[in-house]
């Protein structure tokens, strides 16, 4: 059984020493972690553990309340994107995030993932479509939606819905993915679709996903982290995590004694 | 298993197959009792009563068999539990096979007693042997029992106690039927039956390594007593 093993592969986001505070609360509690690029990470633990508080960090999503406050780094490449001066809009570029209830705009199927790119890019006509396209095909929607791309985008299932934002998501060619419990609304069929395209999506981006199906995490990850309490118990690669975990706290948790 | 699980009926399916095993563990048990007891006393009736429990014995791998494949369908075990249900698959198989050593040596003592000559024979060495294999599956399916490392180590040593008297044993059973080669046909027979008892001490090392690894998460097999002692600590 190999011991966690990051040390070969590059990495793309660098948490160093992270406390975050919601007011007073002490929500994540000296977090250091080193998430691979190219790979898929899922953090997994119980409820309030701070998993979904970690990843929003990632984009500085928290920064929309005032009471919130992240101390430490975390670094993209190299960069502290907690200090850094750098436009919010432009790190979400770079960093995207698909949540966990589907959330497409008012607006038609293409236009939905049209939308984001025309804030950074000036694609002519034909680039643009083939941009759309490519970002359907990419989430494993384009052959369901390719005859209706004017039609409204909240006409679509659940499941649907859910892989256009993870369409959105990637049509503006981010570098990380933030997957926010992205299959809990979702059927069994939908949810294994959005587990191949998470498989897939590795190739080209860093995938994070939290999540509380711990065999989601187990079927699509290469890394998971157990968080509990705002402490990261243990971060490992999945095949360890779930078949021999150096904590016994982390066995507890995945083997269901939790509690 | 001593925390329990959020679920109590995943507990109790676990209870339940454990105890199965330990079931299935005791009929083998009872079946070299037996084998061992025709040995030593020669009886026809004994060797066959080997036999007849084999149908029990086979029935009980196929349905523990069925109760693992129920228990991680249903259940997605990980971990520790995961390992555990492998564990018990593979002892179950080990014990079949316990089993059918069991009957080789009820077939052997048939075979002897036809050939009319099983007094003669240097049998009271086979019957320490077979007392050392029979306690050994007794030490591993109770250290199966407890999830007892240390007692799995202390099973893996003494098999090489086994495995020595055997080879004892073959060396004196050449010189035997050099000796008298009228010997030779009852002698091969008792050479099966020497084989069978070694084997029986080898099933009981291997329910001893799947300890190891329900416990510590290594897997012991094929490797050597440096290794196992580090792994153990």
């Amino acid at each position: 059984m190999q011991v966690a093993d990051t040390q070969a592969l590059k990495t793309k986001l660098s948490v160093k020493d992270l406390n975050f505070y919601y007011g007073k609360f002490h929500a994540l509690k000296g977090i250091n972690l080193e998430i691979p690029e190219k790979k898929v990470t899922a953090f997994i633990g119980p409820s309030g553990c701070g998993k979904s508080t970690l990843l929003r960090i990632f984009n500085r999503m928290f920064e929309l309340y005032p009471e919130q406050r992240a101390v430490g780094q975390v670094l993209l490449d190299g960069e502290d994107l907690l200090s850094s001066k750098e436009d919010v809009a432009l790190l979400r570029a770079k960093v995207g995030m698909v949540f966990q209830k589907p959330t497409p705009f008012p607006m038609s199927i293409f236009d939905n993932i049209a939308f984001g790119v025309k804030l950074f890019e000036n694609l002519n006509a034909t680039d643009m479509e083939e941009r759309v396209e490519w970002a359907l095909r990419k989430s494993a929607l384009w052959t369901e939606v390719k005859d209706k791309l004017h039609q409204s985008g909240s006409g679509l299932s659940g499941g649907q819905q859910q892989r256009l934002c993870i369409a959105r998501g990637i049509a503006i060619k981010p570098e990380v993915l933030l997957l926010d419990e992205p299959c809990s609304a979702l059927d069994p069929i939908s949810t294994a679709k959005v587990e191949e395209l998470i498989v897939e999506l590795k190739d080209d981006y860093t995938v994070v996903i939290v999540t509380h199906n711990m065999q989601q995490a187990a079927r699509c990850s290469d890394f998971t982290a157990y968080m509990y309490l705002g402490d990261l118990v243990e971060f490992g690669p999945t095949e360890q995590m779930f078949f021999k975990p150096s904590r016994k706290e982390t066995e507890d948790y995945i083997t269901g004694r939790f509690g | 298993m001593p925390e329990k699980h959020l679920s109590t009926q995943f507990d109790s399916e676990l209870t339940s197959v454990s105890s199965q095993v330990m079931e299935m563990g005791g009929l083998v048990e009872s079946q070299i009792r037996q084998a061992i007891y025709s040995l030593a006393q020669f009886n026809v009736e004994a060797a066959q009563g080997v036999a007849a429990a084999e149908a029990r014995v086979n029935a009980m791998e196929v349905e523990i068999d069925h109760e693992l494949s129920s228990i991680i369908a249903r259940r997605q075990p990980t971990a520790r539990d995961l390992r555990l249900l492998i564990a018990i698959s593979k002892t179950t198989a080990n014990l079949e096979r316990v089993g059918d050593e069991a009957a080789k040596i009820a077939r052997m003592v048939c075979s002897i007693i036809q050939s009319g000559a099983p007094r003669s024979l240097p049998s009271l060495e086979l019957r320490v042997a077979a007392d050392l294999a029979s306690g050994l599956l007794k030490k591993a399916l109770d250290a199966f029992a407890r999830l007892d490392v240390n007692a799995a180590v202390a099973i893996l040593k003494e098999d090489d106690l086994i495995d020595q008297e055997f080879d004892g044993f073959v060396r004196k059973l050449v010189t035997y039927m050099m000796e008298d080669p009228r010997m030779i046909s009852p002698s091969l027979d008792l050479l099966f039956l020497a084989k069978a008892i070694e084997r029986i001490g080898d099933h009981a090392k291997n329910i001893a390594e799947f300890i190891v690894y329900v416990v510590k998460g290594e897997d012991i097999r094929h490797t050597n007593m440096a290794k196992i002692e580090s792994v153990i600590q």
